[in-house]
């Protein structure tokens, strides 16, 4: 527990991106604990209000309460966000380990499909598949994009790999006669782990804001209420032109939100991982002593 | 000529492959779309028989007696030969002319974001990582992620409320409507008044980049060549950029190429965002419009944009790089 605490004191990033991060889960997940209004009721003769005490985010142009849409849509977005991000990074580490442990015929297929699928624009074959598939479950979202968007990631994980596949333990795993699957999974995957939890953040990142896209362009069930259908019906209702901040402002901050909270924790996840990056701080503290030095020594002259 | 060689031959791979998912994708999926067309016709209180159904199959291609794999080779054969089949939105135009309309625009802001970006985030990178673990490189470093990660869609509306709404810049049209400049100096600066939102947009998506730059100047920072340049006391200026900075940029130039991909995506929103009469309102006319042998096209072209950029870059860290000429 102390360990924690100290270690929160000394990563500002880590502690306001968990912070934040609690703060957006907590309040959309119990989205009834914060506002009293249903997020599809219509309040009639309120259209598009300016934010007030009553509605603190104001309504949309069909009256509905903007604050209550976005806590209420919010669970939706980042549950999609999630369950596409656990599919897409499933998929790269089967790939991905197994590629590059295995090499030989098997590797040279699987990085040759990594590398197409790289080169087709993502957002662009995403908005295809959707297109072609007619009307969008979130289910539907949650596994087209899990399944376009693992690439980049597997071709990490092979990499990485191939660089620990040549390291002693492995080869004295071999000799003992260790079972492939035990290799990949208990020596090689925790050797990676880092790699893989920033990794799974990312792809969230990823997931919560093309599922946003996606429902932004016109992709969403138009019924249910997450940030992305918020941000089109704003768009396609002319809150841009006259002037409708409040609309749009909530799911914006909810994306803002996610998006820095994770980001941070992605930042602090490395730092953990990674020795060297701490060394920051040290150098921070290098070069305050330096500079003070320099000022001292130039009061002497 | 080998290396060049062996990279053209992976592009060729890759594009028969494009092509191949693009003409397979439709075939496999659950939704038909002549079934899904035929529906839209029907509600829209069209006559329906044998013939009309037989006529949509035509236009898409569908051609039931014919064996797949023959309709594939034609598919890939038309691919080549410039016939990308006909767009229902706005037929009687082939793909290939509506594509055009909006490619230029695209290519444009593409075009100009993709040399301001690489100047704004090489200088970063090399500044950051120059003062590594300074203020501002944790400041530098933690933004760029942070803007990197926040969708095009969001800094686009915000850009859009914030700067365009407020009459500071323009929200919409890539020229302003019903407007004839006298003179061509005159285009050209509505044009660029109208581009400099969308292309901080980009920008701002693609800051990304910095980090890679800052990466690589690290690790090229801890090279003994320069510390043996520190040592003669060769000028902090000179190690940094003459020495560290040219090396780092090679494997960025590789990168810009595959961020091309990324810009893209990003560039299809932000245009919907503004209005632009780009690539981004062809595709979602046409996914609007159910016209799926547009967007077909619009997939393919700009596989084609990604793989050309990445064959240029390739091409130009031959020149770059003579490590790799001599490789031969």
């Amino acid at each position: 527990m102390k360990k924690i605490i100290n270690f929160l004191k000394g990563s500002p990033k880590t502690t306001v991106g968990l912070i934040m991060l609690i703060v957006t889960l907590v309040m959309t997940m119990g989205a009834p604990l914060f506002t009293n209004y249903d997020p599809i009721e219509r309040f009639e003769g309120k259209y598009q209000e300016a934010p007030s005490e009553e509605h603190i985010l104001g309504t949309t142009q069909l009256g509905r309460d903007v604050f209550s849409q976005t806590l209420h849509g919010g669970r939706k977005s980042i549950s999609v966000g999630f369950f596409a991000g656990t599919i897409a990074v499933t998929l790269s580490l089967i790939l991905g380990i197994s590629a590059g442990y295995f090499g030989g015929v098997y590797d040279s297929i699987v990085s040759s499909i990594i590398n197409v699928v790289m080169v087709i624009p993502n957002i662009v074959l995403l908005l295809i598949i959707a297109s072609l598939l007619g009307g969008i479950s979130p289910f539907l979202i949650c596994i087209i994009i899990g399944f376009t968007s693992w690439p980049w990631n597997a071709r990490v994980l092979r990499a990485q790999t191939m660089s620990i596949r040549s390291r002693e333990f492995i080869y004295s795993a071999e000799t003992l006669g260790e079972s492939k699957l035990r290799i990949l999974l208990v020596e090689i995957m925790p050797n990676m782990l880092s790699i893989i939890s920033s990794s799974f953040v990312s792809t969230i990142i990823y997931a919560i804001m093309a599922h946003a896209t996606l429902e932004f362009i016109g992709f969403g069930d138009p019924l249910s209420v997450t940030w992305g259908t918020m941000l089109y019906n704003a768009q396609t209702s002319g809150a841009m032109i006259s002037g409708a901040w409040w609309e749009i402002a909530g799911p914006i901050g909810g994306l803002l939100l996610i998006g820095i909270s994770l980001t941070l924790i992605n930042f602090s996840i490395d730092e953990i991982s990674n020795p060297k990056l701490r060394v920051q701080r040290f150098m921070r503290i290098y070069y305050k002593r330096q500079k003070k030095q320099l000022k001292e020594n130039g009061r002497r002259s | 000529m080998k290396y060049i060689l062996k990279r053209l031959s992976f592009y060729i791979v890759a594009f028969v492959a494009a092509i191949t998912l693009n003409f397979f994708l439709p075939r496999f999926m659950p939704g038909d779309p002549v079934q899904m067309f035929i529906g839209d016709l029907y509600q829209s209180g069209g006559k329906i028989d044998e013939a009309t159904i037989r006529a949509v199959e035509e236009m898409f291609g569908y051609n039931t007696d014919e064996p797949l794999i023959v309709t594939y080779f034609k598919y890939v054969g038309g691919i080549f030969t410039g016939d990308w089949g006909l767009s229902f939105k706005y037929y009687p135009q082939t793909v290939t002319d509506a594509i055009s309309r909006g490619l230029g625009w695209t290519l444009f802001l593409m075009g100009t974001s993709l040399v301001l970006g690489f100047i704004i985030n090489s200088l970063l990178g090399i500044l950051v990582a120059w003062r590594r673990g300074g203020k501002m490189d944790t400041g530098v470093t933690v933004t760029s992620q942070i803007l990197a990660n926040i969708p095009a869609v969001v800094t686009a509306l915000i850009l859009s409320l914030s700067l365009g709404h407020t009459g500071l810049l323009p929200t919409g049209y890539a020229v302003t409507p019903l407007y004839f400049p006298a003179t061509q100096w005159d285009y050209i600066k509505d044009v660029i008044y109208h581009a400099i939102l969308p292309v901080s947009c980009i920008l701002i998506t693609g800051l990304g980049g910095v980090m890679g730059m800052r990466a690589n100047m690290i690790n090229q920072l801890g090279e003994d060549y320069i510390t043996m340049g520190i040592a003669k006391g060769v000028p902090q200026h000179k190690i940094m950029i003459g020495y560290s900075a040219r090396n780092a940029l090679l494997p960025v130039v590789t990168s810009l190429a595959m961020q091309v991909g990324f810009l893209l995506g990003g560039s299809l929103i932000i245009e919907q965002v503004f209005n632009y009469p780009g690539l981004g309102t062809v595709m979602v006319n046409a996914i609007n419009g159910r016209d799926y042998p547009l967007m077909q096209g619009i997939l393919l072209m700009s596989t084609t944009l990604m793989l050309t950029a990445n064959f240029l870059a390739d091409i130009a860290i031959l020149f770059l790089d003579p490590r790799i000429r001599r490789q031969k």
